[in-house]
């Protein structure tokens, strides 16, 4: 029609066709909060379901990045096609980022099987941002088979990243913590692969044991979990590691594309809802919800019923009992 | 000055790197934190690139601004850089460098299309403004052309 949708036009088809500027410019729009972005991600939304997202979790200095390496070259050996998305943290003060995984990925820049893609944080918690679902699915819509989605270094309660990826890889380090540690709920509930990095170091064994033992209190069907041990800067475990991946997506997905636009969907839209409630409930100038918001400051009514109304738009309906 | 978390303008993208043999990477770790403290979100490398990688990378991360630190003679390279970058419809992305440049070689620099040059004894605010300039213009070019489309 206009100039400008033709613009659009043809940065899809160029997406679609696998073009790398296209992509990075579209990451760019939806990243950018950029209305385009969401019409972009809308029209492209049937090309995805294809890809197997592996989400690689774990503290600060574990190796995600250093792994992601190693996954890289075995992958390309195999004549795989992988993209990468690594999200570092921004700063709270000034909201920049330095973002600096790529630097322990250097060796694949100039490869054209592989796309790598950083993204800040944004003050987001939860290990990720709050645009990387759409952009997971505009990299599946340009044809990578594989992403692997690498989190910000995470503790003990950045789950998030279980509702994004299909296969969630946790790694951890030799000497962190106890077994107490261990039991604790969070992130090591989330894995879909527990992986010991650094196992060539002392301590290793220890932690192996500390988390079989861990997967042996749980009920029977979430104790299936597989323990792997890597060394990330040699090849140890690497083989092993990709195995487990691809044994859990098969049971996951059984490559079932609809299937996975279903479970991606309801996550994204969940994901928006709560973002639009929380802008709203801030922001709004409204003497309803301000009228409500001062009954749960004087203890009239809790917080859950406060939230039970504005969600039933009956903000204000009920007075104080 | 700085760009805020609840500012509706995307962060401005920066790539600052070194290419050719010089290894001296402080002045650049240093533009790279200057930058960061202004809001903008960069994406930093170690020392001895290759033009080529330099150019996939700004593509990939599709940056506003590249930031070339040279302080042993790697600037001569530049040129070639700006070409290879050309080559690959990258011509969008603004150039600025930093380090030591001699006088008589800033025209080669800024005939090849450089737009900023910072020798010794340059000011933070000097440096951060010509970038933070210079990225928004460029990133303007690249929303500016699409923003608008009917939904």
């Amino acid at each position: 029609m206009n100039h400008k949708t033709d613009l659009l036009d043809g940065l899809i088809d160029r997406l679609r066709a696998g073009d790398t500027a296209a992509l990075a410019r579209a990451i760019s729009l939806v990243d950018g909060n950029q209305q385009i972005g969401q019409v972009l991600h809308r029209r492209l939304r049937r090309d995805t379901g294809a890809a197997n997202v592996i989400g690689i979790t774990g503290p600060p200095g574990v190796g995600k990045s250093t792994l992601i390496n190693s996954l890289l070259t075995k992958l390309r050996d195999r004549g795989d096609r992988v993209a990468v998305i690594a999200v570092d943290p921004s700063s709270p003060i000034s909201g920049g980022a330095v973002l600096g995984d790529r630097t322990r990925m250097g060796h694949h820049t100039d490869d054209d099987g592989v796309f790598i893609r950083s993204i800040s944080a944004r003050g987001h918690l939860g290990g990720l941002s709050t645009s990387i679902l759409q952009i997971v699915d505009l990299v599946d819509a340009a044809g990578w088979p594989i992403v692997i989605l690498e989190t910000v270094g995470a503790g003990q309660s950045e789950t998030e990243i279980a509702e994004i990826a299909d296969i969630n890889v946790v790694l951890n380090a030799p000497g962190l913590g106890d077994d107490v540690q261990a039991i604790k709920a969070g992130i090591l509930e989330i894995a879909d692969v527990l992986v010991v990095n650094k196992a060539d170091m002392p301590l290793a064994e220890a932690t192996e044991r500390q988390l079989k033992s861990m997967l042996k209190l749980r009920s029977f069907d979430q104790q299936q979990v597989p323990v792997l041990k890597t060394i990330a800067n040699s090849t140890k475990g690497i083989d092993e590691l990709l195995s487990a991946t691809q044994e859990v997506a098969q049971q996951k997905f059984r490559d079932d594309k609809a299937q996975r636009r279903l479970f991606r969907s309801r996550r994204q839209v969940a994901q928006a809802a709560a973002e639009a409630q929380r802008r709203q409930i801030l922001y709004r100038e409204d003497p309803q919800l301000t009228q409500l918001i001062q009954q749960v400051a004087e203890g009239q009514i809790g917080v859950t019923e406060a939230v039970e109304q504005i969600l039933t738009g009956n903000e204000g309906a009920k007075g104080s009992v | 000055m700085t760009t805020t978390l609840t500012s509706d303008r995307p962060p401005l993208r920066a790539l600052i790197t070194k290419i050719g043999l010089d290894g001296h990477d402080r002045g650049s770790r240093i533009v790279a934190a200057y930058l960061r403290d202004a809001g903008m979100e960069v994406i930093y490398t170690p020392p001895w690139q290759e033009i080529s990688s330099v150019v996939a990378l700004a593509m990939q991360e599709d940056v506003d601004l590249i930031g070339v630190s040279s302080l042993a003679t790697d600037h001569l390279i530049i040129p070639d850089l700006m070409t290879a970058l050309i080559e690959q419809n990258l011509q969008h992305v603004a150039v600025f460098v930093g380090g030591i440049i001699p006088d008589q070689e800033r025209p080669l620099l800024e005939s090849a299309g450089v737009k900023a040059i910072f020798g010794p004894g340059s000011q933070k605010e000097d440096i951060v403004a010509c970038a933070q300039r210079l990225a928004q213009e460029s990133q303007d070019a690249k929303f500016g052309a699409l923003s608008g489309v009917a939904v």
